[in-house]
């Protein structure tokens, strides 16, 4: 079936959203608010996004005459960047805009902010924000399509959606694998929006961490946990790696990066537990030697610049489906 | 000497005594003079007589834990505007938390506020004084001299001590002039960041918890030292169900300990945080739906000795922030009676325990005369619709803050007429 959605896509024109119904949500906030059907709907839109930046004219202005901002309050490089160049490839006035927040020495509040980029008129506002929750209180004080680019340890939905086309496109399909998540669980949005968006397309998930790095409950959130990393990668499908913060691992939760490196560093001997046609995946960006093998990270397993191909896709197609093309245009 | 007052035709419910039974109370000269229960009393001469119709005659509130904004931060609520909103919501007296601008950890502020509140406020203000300077957690203010200016109670407000050593010597030295101390549980450095309950709801929406332990082990330390100095000691505001079992556990062998909870904890769960409703971020946080359970059957057996409002106003600049980055607390003057009624409505518990959790129960920790229907007790007395429907709205609170916590609740059950000290000082009018 994916092999036909694939093969649809490959007779299709590059980037033709034209047979998509509209899509029904107005914010992209969270993987949460999302159907099946619409995540499905998501992932065939970013499928047909693939080839446009394949092309050597990357142009398929379906957005053109619209602006977009990005509005991060967190500093981004690779995040940012993949959406400015969504935005770009789909014809829309792209402004990046970078704002130190800081909960301490607040000036301006996030309301007030919101606001006065709204009587600028935007058509998108992308945000990303320390706070769980900034995203969404933005959407509320703005009239138009706002997408979370991550807020705080929450959501990040175009993560999840661009994993899954990673996954979708590598396995053939998605339902009925098993993907194990493997690091920093607590503090990351990552975990959230991709054991919804898996959980939503019936995946066996596995979250794999020392206990100090799980949060509660999470046992309701993911099929499987576990504390032992090989027990926890045995004959999974797809193995995905976060980042482990740094200041993680001074002592306070995590006595070293050597010790976790040991225990939950992915290397070989651990990924030969996987099978054998186990993907790698890492929202980036990767700390080589801390949560990963820089021979594994740039193995054959790894498909992790993959992911940040697909992860154009995806935001062009979130971008596309949110501000939909006008017939008066 | 000021008109007799007689409030006849009413259904008495006074929870010192046990009393619920139709009768009369006469008024003079703010006291109360006299009690009739079922017959019919003569009406002095020159009395002004209030028919209630049947409505419900009862002590009024003594709320344990409203903080205001006056010194400092009378933008979000003055006395004046604390006076207003607790007549309206049946509250007569209330102790005011030493959190403002100054400290209240200074005699003179204490002496201050008594005046400016009998100036300014419709009800009684009862100023709490702060156990440390500053409300730092490290030297103690000077508890003899507080209580002579007038201070009814110790406490650090939303501040919780942690030194343990600093503990005992205070509680020591607060059980050398009588004096109780409230104290609010909460251990920092496991709270931490955390901005919510800790559990599953807070791992769905991203938000550090905190786990009840915050609360648990403070309360073990402080119960543990209570009794090794004889302190009259009050938990300010317990909200889970392992503090009730400490708590119990302790009253079996010390009857100086007591224990307060928040209506917010009584009517309210973590749940209703919902999609990051800041007005909903407390500084003791919502806990599970058990542990809801936990504390209404607390206040059931009397584990519990009191419910508070924790009024503590906030404007919307701190309020309208990302769940994490806004500041707690909530207003609840207004709300506390008709939010605890749920309680009696539902059937969980009678309305003497309900009343007297904010009654009797505060006047007796407090060592307050009123708090009672009885003669020779201040007139301090509400009249109650035990049915009346309404709906919060914001619009219509009297605080200066909005930040409510039970904005378009519907409630059943609404004050009437608000007497201290003899006189009127709310009726409610038909919107």
């Amino acid at each position: 079936m994916a092999q036909a959605r694939a093969a649809k896509a490959s007779t299709t024109a590059a980037g033709s959203t034209g047979d998509f119904p509209p899509f029904s949500q107005r914010h992209l906030l969270s993987i949460a608010d999302l159907q099946q059907h619409e995540i499905i709907d998501l992932l065939d839109r970013a499928e047909r996004m693939v080839p446009v930046s394949r092309q050597e004219r990357k142009s398929h202005p379906t957005l053109s005459g619209k602006t977009q901002i990005n509005l991060f309050f967190e500093p981004s490089t690779r995040t940012q960047g993949s959406f400015e160049i969504a935005g770009k490839r789909l014809g829309a006035l792209v402004m990046n805009m970078s704002v130190k927040s800081s909960s301490v020495s607040k000036g301006e509040t996030l309301v007030d902010t919101a606001a006065t980029l709204n009587a600028m008129r935007p058509d998108v506002i992308v945000v990303r924000h320390s706070a769980a929750g900034a995203v969404e209180l933005l959407s509320q004080k703005v009239g138009c399509a706002v997408i979370n680019a991550g807020d705080g340890a929450h959501e990040h939905p175009t993560q999840a959606l661009l994993d899954a086309l990673t996954i979708r496109r590598h396995k053939g399909r998605i339902s009925g694998l098993t993907v194990a998540i493997c690091g920093d669980i607590a503090n990351s949005r990552v975990v959230r929006s991709n054991l919804l968006l898996l959980g939503a397309l019936n995946v066996r998930t596995r979250v794999i961490a020392p206990r100090n790095l799980l949060p509660a409950g999470i046992e309701h959130l993911a099929t499987e946990v576990f504390t032992d990393m090989r027990e926890g990668l045995r004959d999974v499908d797809v193995v995905m790696m976060l980042r482990l913060q740094h200041e993680r691992a001074n002592g306070r939760m995590i006595p070293s990066v050597r010790e976790y490196y040991h225990f939950y560093g992915l290397d070989a001997e651990k990924l030969a537990f996987a099978r054998p046609d186990a993907i790698v995946m890492h929202p980036g960006p990767m700390n080589r030697g801390v949560e990963i093998d820089p021979a594994i990270a740039d193995g054959p397993a790894s498909v992790i610049t993959d992911q940040v191909e697909m992860g154009v896709a995806v935001r062009m197609a979130v971008l596309d489906a949110l501000l939909p093309a006008r017939n008066d245009a | 000497m000021t008109r007799a007052l007689l409030i006849e035709n009413a259904r008495i419910v006074d929870p010192a005594s046990g009393t619920d039974s139709k009768g009369a109370v006469l008024v003079e000269d703010g006291f109360i003079t006299e009690v009739a229960l079922g017959a019919p009393v003569g009406v002095p001469e020159g009395a002004e007589v209030i028919n209630a119709n049947g409505l419900i005659l009862a002590p009024g509130l003594i709320d344990m834990r409203v903080f205001t904004g006056e010194p400092g931060k009378e933008y979000r609520e003055t006395l004046q505007s604390a006076g207003e909103a607790a007549a309206a919501g049946g509250v007569t007296s209330f102790v005011m938390m030493p959190d403002t601008a100054p400290v209240v950890d200074d005699g003179a502020l204490v002496d201050f506020l008594i005046r400016r509140a009998k100036a300014t406020s419709k009800v009684n203000v009862l100023p709490a004084g702060a156990i440390t300077k500053g409300l730092a957690g490290e030297e103690m203010t000077e508890f003899g001299l507080l209580k002579e200016a007038g201070a009814v109670c110790l406490t650090d407000g939303r501040h919780s001590i942690q030194s343990t050593a600093l503990l005992r010597t205070v509680m020591s030295y607060a059980a050398n002039y009588g004096m109780t101390i409230v104290h609010h549980v909460s251990d920092k450095s496991l709270t931490g960041d955390g901005v919510m309950n800790e559990g599953l709801f807070a791992t769905i929406l991203g938000l550090k918890g905190i786990p009840r332990e915050a609360e648990t082990i403070p309360l073990a330390r402080d119960l543990q030292l209570a009794g090794l100095t004889g302190v009259k000691y009050h938990a300010a505001q317990i909200s889970c169900a392992g503090s009730v079992e400490l708590v119990a556990s302790a009253k079996k062998r010390n009857t100086s300990v007591t224990s307060g909870v928040s209506i917010n904890n009584l009517a309210l769960n973590e749940n209703d945080i919902g999609r990051y409703r800041s007005f909903f971020k407390l500084g003791t946080p919502l806990r599970s739906e058990d542990d809801r359970q936990a504390v209404i059957e607390g206040l059931r057996d009397g584990t519990i000795d009191t419910i508070h409002s924790d009024h503590d106003p906030q404007d919307t600049e701190v309020k309208r922030q990302p769940f994490a980055e806004a500041s707690d607390g909530a207003i609840g003057l207004e709300t506390l009676l008709a939010a605890a009624l749920r309680l009696v409505h539902s059937g969980d518990v009678d309305l003497l325990t309900v009343l007297r959790a904010m009654t009797s129960r505060p006047a007796e920790i407090l060592g307050l005369p009123s708090g009672r229907i009885a003669k020779g007790a201040p007139a301090d007395l509400i009249l109650v619709d035990l049915d009346y429907p309404w709906q919060v709205s914001e619009r219509d609170l009297r605080s200066r803050s909005r930040n409510t916590s039970f904005e378009g609740a519907r409630l059943a059950g609404k004050v009437m007429r608000t007497i201290v000290g003899g006189q009127t000082v709310h009726t409610h009018v038909e919107g």
